[in-house]
């Protein structure tokens, strides 16, 4: 359309443009119920006890005082195994998760700044790596853990997350852009040590880009299934991914005899609360790691 | 200098992996007392390095080289554990379990990542052009689902494909369609298909958002004085414009769908007919290993499926590095 053109029709173009607008709403309220339905019927699924399960209207709540029956049973059931679960995962995402960002960190910083023997073909390599599916790498690095009797332990499912290459290449990518050499050279000038230039100097710089690190570190090592899945037989070593499908798995074979269902499904609720209010609350920061990986 | 670079500009030009950018250190020769710059250089930078180093080595090399070792093995109760070289390899691509597996994967990937990758370039294009409250609402709405576990989302959407207790029954049935088992062999593709899409559509809705907020504001107001309305400009300019982000988007999930694993394995419970144990080369090679503890060709399996997936984006971004014109 040419200018002269939209001039001269200014009302129906007008007309056009408010009936885009209510397009554009009807999309985004479609949209927003489809991606929510899951988790509302999750809410109205954990106040029904087992029998309201599968007599009641799927999409509605039944008796809300269930709710806390079945937050009672989820915390006692089996000695209390969920809240096992629970501490098993804050315990891999914590460590993975600070470990992680930690390495990435001293790498990253080491990529952006110093010269070293062997720089750039580690750092070709680690481009590589991203690019290595994680899954591929699980079984064969169980069969490698079980040759040092690593299997089995909760070491079997930190110390692989602890590699993490985005996270350095992320964290190189940062030092390059915001913090300029004249700033390290005049610690030095000043007498500070490589490690004080670091410690005192770059950490508080890179402090948003370290948490981008570890939030993402954190919820990757939180919501990982396929590495404890392989890597962990005894049961008081899940995480609530492993635990929670090990419930529906026992739920399904026997077809809904016992509680398990109702445990699932408020146990699904009670474990991705915590995360949804973390991202929430940390929008920045993802959106932040995302931008640079977007850059690639 | 690369590190006057601004954030706007390196949307376009991407920070490319040179080598040494950002190193020349000033000749300071020798501090009172102290090494010469180039060894403190090379002492520090390996200090700070090894720890990454050593992770890489011992679990991603090591286990690499490994399962490359094992899967050069057979080990039979009756020969023993011996050397046959590409014995397992040549299994692997003739073993119409795998290829079916992969023929699945395929088909999937086919049609799910271009729906996918669709809705999430429309949001992120809805919410860069509008800025209302229901914007904001939906931009956090559709993101969600990222938080959750992927055998949480598995599990919830089992339950609502449920035919005993979901309500997709229930609605059909008031429709007047009958009964509809999202489960069965026709449509269990698309049950699969529809969970991977609700976790993962907010996420890359989000990084092509990201991208569309680094582009310069000035070419859509020369876009409007040519009088371009708020559909060409995202048509002719918006989305040439995020290209790089949408190669990566697409990348990754490429990378994604030939692992798939959790959603198959969360519904294989409630649908075991339909999901066999080859159901994806990934289950194919975790039930090799856990299930019928054929070691050696499960590493077979999962080294040929790690090397296709890594040749394979390598190939893919070096012709769309070509195509989009990106450096």
């Amino acid at each position: 359309m040419t200018t002269a053109a939209a001039t001269a029709l200014p009302v129906s173009r007008r007309a056009l443009a408010a009936r885009g607008r209510v397009t554009v709403n009807v999309v985004m309220v479609a949209m927003i119920l489809y991606f929510l339905l899951p988790f509302w019927w999750l809410v109205v699924a954990a106040t029904k006890g087992n029998d309201a399960l599968f007599s009641t209207a799927a999409l509605w709540f039944h008796s809300p005082g269930s709710f806390f029956t079945n937050l009672r049973q989820l915390f006692t059931y089996n000695d209390g195994e969920y809240l096992r679960w629970m501490g098993n995962t804050a315990v891999y995402a914590g460590v993975s998760g600070v470990g992680a960002t930690a390495v990435a960190t001293l790498a990253g910083y080491a990529f952006a700044k110093y010269r070293f023997p062997g720089r750039n073909l580690l750092f070709s390599s680690l481009l590589g790596a991203i690019m290595v599916p994680a899954t591929a790498l699980a079984i064969p690095t169980y069969l490698l853990l079980s040759k040092v009797a690593l299997t089995n332990t909760m070491w079997a499912v930190i110390l692989p997350q602890l590699l993490n290459p985005f996270g350095v290449y992320l964290v190189r990518v940062y030092v390059q852009e915001s913090l300029p050499d004249e700033l390290l050279e005049a610690a030095r000038m000043d007498g500070a040590g490589e490690l004080r230039v670091l410690w005192s100097v770059a950490l508080p710089t890179l402090k948003p880009a370290l948490v981008t690190v570890l939030l993402f570190s954190m919820v990757g090592t939180w919501n990982n299934f396929f590495l404890p899945l392989v890597m962990l037989n005894n049961d008081k070593l899940f995480p609530l991914t492993v635990g929670l499908q090990s419930w529906y798995e026992g739920a399904l074979i026997q077809s809904g005899a016992n509680a398990l269902f109702t445990l699932v499904i408020a146990g699904s609720l009670v474990a991705i609360l915590p995360l949804i209010v973390t991202f929430l609350l940390l929008q920045r920061y993802w959106r932040g790691g995302l931008t640079v990986g977007s850059l690639k | 200098m690369s590190l006057l670079r601004q954030q706007g500009s390196t949307a376009t030009a991407p920070p490319r992996a040179v080598p040494a950018k950002g190193l020349r250190t000033p000749v300071a020769g020798r501090r009172p007392g102290g090494l010469s710059a180039r060894t403190r250089h090379k002492g520090m930078g390996l200090l700070l390095v090894s720890p990454f180093l050593l992770l890489f080595l011992a679990f991603l090399v090591a286990p690499l080289c490994y399962a490359f070792w094992l899967s050069l093995r057979t080990s039979t109760l009756v020969g023993g554990d011996h050397f046959s070289w590409f014995a397992n390899y040549k299994q692997t691509f003739t073993d119409p379990q795998f290829l079916s597996g992969v023929r699945r994967v395929v088909v999937f990937g086919v049609v799910q990542i271009p729906l996918m990758l669709g809705l999430a370039l429309l949001g992120a294009l809805i919410i860069d052009e509008v800025t209302s409250r229901l914007a904001k609402v939906f931009r956090m709405t559709l993101f969600m689902p990222y938080a959750v576990p992927a055998v949480i989302g598995a599990l919830m959407w089992g339950f609502l494909y449920s035919p005993t207790f979901g309500p997709v029954n229930s609605i059909s049935h008031s429709l007047g369609l009958g009964k509809v088992d999202l489960l069965s062999h026709d449509l269990m593709l698309t049950s699969l298909g529809n969970i991977v899409t609700w976790q993962w559509t907010g996420y890359n809705m989000i990084v092509l958002y990201a991208a569309l907020q680094g582009l310069p504001r000035e070419v859509y107001e020369a876009a409007k004085l040519d009088g371009a309305g708020q559909l060409q400009t995202a048509l002719r300019i918006k989305i040439p414009m995020i290209s790089s982000a949408m190669v990566l988007t697409l990348m990754f999930t490429l990378i994604g769908t030939l692992q798939f694993f959790t959603e198959p394995r969360v519904l294989e419970h409630s649908a075991s007919s339909v999901i066999t144990p080859d159901y994806t080369p990934n289950l194919y090679a975790y039930n090799l290993a856990f299930q019928y503890s054929e070691f050696n060709y499960s590493a077979a399996i999962s080294f040929s499926l790690g090397a296709v997936v890594f040749i394979g984006s390598y190939i893919f971004l070096f012709v769309a590095r070509k195509r989009s014109g990106l450096k």
